[in-house]
């Protein structure tokens, strides 16, 4: 294996939410090595006090995500022959969000503004299940949304939130967009996304829809959010 | 920051001006043909209500319009937080005032 016997220069951060700085590694190259296998290779072989995050290593419970090389990524699935500049690679926890320790990222403020996005039933288990169709308009305008796995690597791509710490972000609308399409949603989370930090502060740059991992389209939801609250105000319905 | 309203608000005022200003550059383009001179100007605007309504309803969008721009601009650039009301109210008052008050001046 050729790729062996060269060496990745990696950068991790390391710190607090008080100061931190970064800190460099030499880490073995390996043939389809990730991201995520740098990191465990430095806290397994070079600093055992290195603090990340993880759990399914397969793309499914959205827990690793990370800065690398100043974009947010899902580190278990990023290859680093797709990510590697120059042999070097730069990792940081998640941007806009609070640092706990080195390259975990303080999720509560990420989860609190989900908090108006809770599915609220409209039925009970002694009703019928509501039938949604496949190939039902809602359904269909749903899929931009749904298949989200909290990763927060949009949350952490958006300047908005940069710029607005107030604003609930493209997860949370994105989530907000799967409620509202849900006939069987009995909350009014139109009312939730129309606040000071709502929906319309969203300026459509798309670093969300660019970064989703997933694929997900967050900033098409939030445009759907827009349209129908504005079309409440006028329409009433 | 922004909300609902002041969304609709901001779209709104910006339906409102675009006519208005492709009539501006279509009408700054036609009135400068031969020479622009203030008597030219002010010969076709004295008096005449038409420009008068044309160009205070742009003023009054255009205040609107750049009033909840500037609130955005200053809350996630500058990190404004408190005050965001005021300088609103402020910036639209401001506009207003001085566009009335060259509108009035030519008509």
């Amino acid at each position: 294996m050729s790729e062996a016997a060269q060496e990745l220069t990696v950068s991790v951060w390391r710190g607090d939410a008080r100061a931190g700085a970064f800190q460099g590694f030499r880490v073995p190259r390996f043939d389809s090595q990730t991201v995520l296998d740098v990191v465990s290779w430095i806290q397994q072989n070079a600093d055992p006090t290195l603090t990340y995050r993880f759990a399914c290593r397969v793309g499914m419970c959205g827990s690793c995500a990370m800065m690398v090389n100043g974009v947010p990524r899902w580190t278990c699935r990023t290859h680093v022959s797709k990510v590697v500049e120059a042999g070097a690679l730069t990792v940081a926890p998640l941007r806009n969000l609070p640092v706990i320790k080195d390259l975990a990222a303080d999720m509560d403020p990420f989860f609190e503004k989900w908090a108006g996005s809770v599915h609220e039933p409209s039925a009970s288990r002694d009703d019928e299940i509501a039938e949604i169709r496949p190939d039902d308009p809602k359904r269909a305008a749903a899929s931009s949304a749904i298949e989200c796995i909290n990763c927060a690597v949009c949350h952490a791509a958006c300047d908005t939130v940069a710029g607005n710490p107030d604003y609930l972000g493209p997860a949370a609308l994105t989530r907000a967009w799967t409620l509202f399409n849900d006939t069987r949603h009995g909350g009014d989370v139109l009312e939730v996304v129309s606040g000071a930090g709502g929906c319309h502060n969203c300026h459509s740059m798309a670093s969300c829809t660019a970064n989703c991992p997933n694929e997900l389209d967050p900033m098409s939801a939030i445009a759907g959010l827009k349209r129908a609250t504005v079309r409440r105000v006028f329409r009433r319905d | 920051m922004i909300n609902r309203p002041l969304f609709i608000i901001q779209r709104l005022s910006a339906l409102v001006m675009v006519p208005l200003v492709f009539g501006h550059l279509a009408l700054m383009i036609y009135a400068v043909q031969g020479g622009l001179s203030v008597d030219e100007i002010l010969g076709r605007t004295q008096g005449s209500w038409f420009w008068f309504c044309y160009y205070g309803v742009f003023v009054l969008a255009a205040s609107v319009h750049g009033a909840i721009g500037l609130r955005t601009i200053c809350g996630e650039w500058l990190g404004l937080r408190r005050g965001l009301d005021m300088l609103t109210w402020l910036v639209a008052a401001s506009l207003t005032c001085l566009g009335l008050w060259a509108v009035v001046a030519v008509t």
